[in-house]
């Protein structure tokens, strides 16, 4: 009994360190815009959703705003009926994605520089309603199957090869390719970002204007060109996260609350560190499933997913403010 | 020219720290509450009271409470849809376990329940700020829903697991209850606005206020000025959650009267509760009113003209309600970030000088 039950927990574990790398991407995000901005970004999730949203538009050839014009000039126009391949889809998605940051730091945050962050806070909060709004009337709000080709359901082979470490009762660890492949993507993207924040010249303006707004601007980076670039780079990092949790789970609105879980995550990990994000991420994941598993389902009538990690990060921000890898918070008067 | 001061002179100092030290605000604040107390509870009907009135008032106490803690101690919460809950929850079991007390007791009690509660989610602000602590307090929103959604002692065993607010009478009349009459629950709700309002009001801009504002404005030079952080933000948080609580057992027991706590107070009545404020103007009793007044009128005025008006589908204007909100929320913080408050005011000036601007 005892060994199956802990095989039982290490499957659990697999998946949680799955669920928890797609944590990460979203949180990636966040600390992308506000390392370079100071904006802490409520919107990331429903940027997720929108891309994701657009992606399946694009593919199968919806009218943007069909729903509007039909009731505005009492027409029935709904699709193009044309297909787009996905990888073509998924770069003019990415064309949309700079348009929206371009658009986001010319409309909001050109004219709110030097405001307090928790006002910006704010103004990402009323982005993120503005976003939702937007793209469920521009593609409408039926759930919607994204299918670009990523393999999916379990892995027959770890399955099978794994079955002979338990007892008859164990068959393997059950561990969907979809997360497999979500891992993969995930550490690819970093490593380019990283790659691309360490290497090119764009990427070291961006680190330079992270550690000083004023002295990068001495040395002639243009800010605002920088802004709109980290909220590509964000909207990139938010489509793929789009994808992925599209791709798993349909895309639909509950799309935009994985950015909720997302901030535990960045408590956990430091809002300024990009490695923070990933290990906030893994230890999130892994530890509301093993929560779940061990005390949440037996004891407490299960669900504590929904609040374990904010319980989590609440608990490790008291006594570690600035989160795990996060630069020490210095005060002046 | 109706707008003016001259003339009107304080011989005493309680006359020149009144509420409303000018004669003009002042007789129109009276007349807002004859008209409140007196005028409109004859006229009310069920559709205005429960469309717009009573979550008006409901909101509008919400609003009072959340801008103490945002607006005028500078704490951003995100939890108050769990917070309302607390209050709706702690006066269903408080009418169900005494059911000889009178509810306006238990609402009272509900809302010192979810000051204590507020509290202890407050107890972390003393070591994080700013959004940190937003987000510490969204633990508390998704938290609270849970426990109330879980444990069933708290929606006394129900097979729904929802709540039912039983009939309840104050003065030999109905307020609580399926059968309650329109201007039963406007003055109950009313009551405990106008309750809300003056204690608020007069709470802000006392000792107390000034201790706030000053933790908002920086609080490590508040506390060097002689500010005591702890008692200042814990002082902040319980009385918000006061208020909260208040407006969350009024929403379960007099506005809807059966309550699935997921469904009623989500994070999305948090955001609500917060554009309000933010509409209405941060740190202002009176952009409390005007916000929730704005927040709720808005909705029900989008749906008159989309789908009464112009015969649109229900969903389409829901998502022109959110893009509408958000985009509103974008434009008060980019122009007028004291909100409808601060256009109140500006409008007053105007009116003092009027019609003779020099």
């Amino acid at each position: 009994m005892f060994p199956d039950q802990f095989l039982f927990g290490v499957e659990v574990m697999l998946n949680g360190l799955m669920a928890g790398v797609l944590y990460a991407l979203v949180a990636l995000g966040f600390v992308l815009i506000f390392k370079a901005s100071g904006i802490f970004n409520y919107a990331q999730g429903v940027m997720a959703l929108f891309g994701a949203l657009t992606l399946v538009g694009i593919m199968d050839g919806q009218v943007p705003f069909a729903h509007l014009i039909n009731s505005v000039f009492g027409t029935d126009v709904h699709h193009f009926g044309w297909h787009v391949p996905a990888f073509l889809s998924i770069l003019l998605v990415m064309v949309v994605m700079v348009g929206l940051a371009w658009c986001v730091q010319h409309f909001i945050f050109r004219h709110l520089v030097g405001q307090e962050p928790i006002i910006l806070f704010m103004a990402t909060i009323g982005l993120a309603y503005f976003m939702e709004g937007f793209g469920d009337m521009m593609w409408n709000s039926e759930i919607k199957k994204l299918d670009i080709g990523i393999p999916q359901g379990g892995s027959m082979w770890i399955e099978e090869a794994t079955s002979f470490l338990g007892g008859t009762n164990f068959y393997g660890f059950f561990i969907d390719k979809l997360e497999i492949v979500a891992s993969l993507v995930a550490i690819v993207l970093v490593i380019v970002l990283v790659a691309f924040a360490q290497y090119t010249k764009q990427g070291r303006a961006m680190r330079a204007v992270a550690d000083d707004h004023q002295a990068a601007l001495s040395v002639g980076i243009s800010l605002s060109f920088i802004w709109v670039l980290v909220w590509s780079l964000a909207g990139f990092v938010a489509l793929v996260a789009g994808i992925m949790w599209g791709a798993k789970s349909g895309v639909q609105f509950s799309l935009s609350l994985i950015a909720l879980k997302a901030l535990p995550v960045l408590m956990l990990g430091g809002f300024t560190s990009i490695p923070g994000a990933i290990v906030g991420g893994l230890i999130v994941g892994v530890g509301e499933k093993l929560f779940e598993f061990l005390i949440g389902a037996p004891f407490l009538g299960g669900a504590t997913e929904n609040w374990f990690a904010y319980m989590l990060a609440l608990v490790f921000l008291v006594f570690r403010p600035q989160g795990l890898f996060g630069e020490k918070i210095i005060e002046r008067v | 020219m109706f707008y003016r001061e001259s003339g009107d002179f304080s011989e005493t100092y309680p006359a020149d720290s009144q509420t409303f030290p000018i004669k003009f605000d002042r007789y129109r604040y009276y007349a807002v509450l004859v008209v409140a107390f007196l005028i409109i509870p004859f006229i009310i009907n069920d559709y205005w009271a429960n469309a717009i009135l009573v979550p008006f008032l409901i909101y509008a106490i919400a609003a009072i409470g959340l801008n103490i803690l945002v607006g005028y101690c500078g704490q951003v919460s995100l939890g108050t849809g769990g917070f309302m809950a607390v209050g709706a929850y702690a006066c269903y079991k408080l009418m169900t376990t005494f059911p000889d007390v009178s509810i306006m007791f238990h609402i009272l009690i509900s809302g010192g329940i979810t000051a204590a509660v507020v509290t202890l989610f407050g107890l972390p602000s003393l070591r994080i700020k700013g959004f940190y602590l937003a987000v510490a307090t969204l633990a508390a929103q998704f938290f609270l829903v849970w426990l109330f959604n879980r444990v069933a002692w708290f929606y006394n065993y129900s097979a729904s697991g929802q709540i039912n607010a039983p009939d309840r009478t104050v003065f030999g009349h109905l307020v609580t209850g399926p059968n309650t009459d329109a201007w039963a629950k406007y003055m109950i709700c009313l009551v405990f606005l106008t309750f809300a309002g003056i204690v608020a009001r007069n709470l802000t801009r006392g000792s107390l206020g000034r201790k706030w504002s000053a933790i908002r404005d920086m609080d490590i030079a508040a506390e060097i000025i002689g500010v005591n952080p702890l008692s200042a933000k814990l002082s902040a948080f319980a009385i918000s959650g006061f208020f909260i609580g208040i407006s969350g057992a009024l929403f379960f027991s007099v506005y809807l009267g059966a309550v699935e706590v997921g469904e009623a107070f989500g994070i999305q009545k948090s955001f609500l509760v917060l554009f309000m404020i933010i509409i209405g103007g941060l740190g202002s009793v009176f952009g409390s009113f005007a916000g929730a007044a704005f927040m709720v009128l808005l909705p029900v005025l989008l749906k008159n003209v989309l789908v009464g008006g112009l015969g649109w589908d229900t969903a389409l204007a829901a998502h022109l309600e959110f893009v509408i909100v958000g985009a509103l929320i974008i434009i008060f913080l980019i122009a007028e970030p004291h909100g409808l408050a601060q256009l109140w005011r500006v409008a007053k000036e105007k009116l003092r000088l009027w019609p003779f601007p020099h």
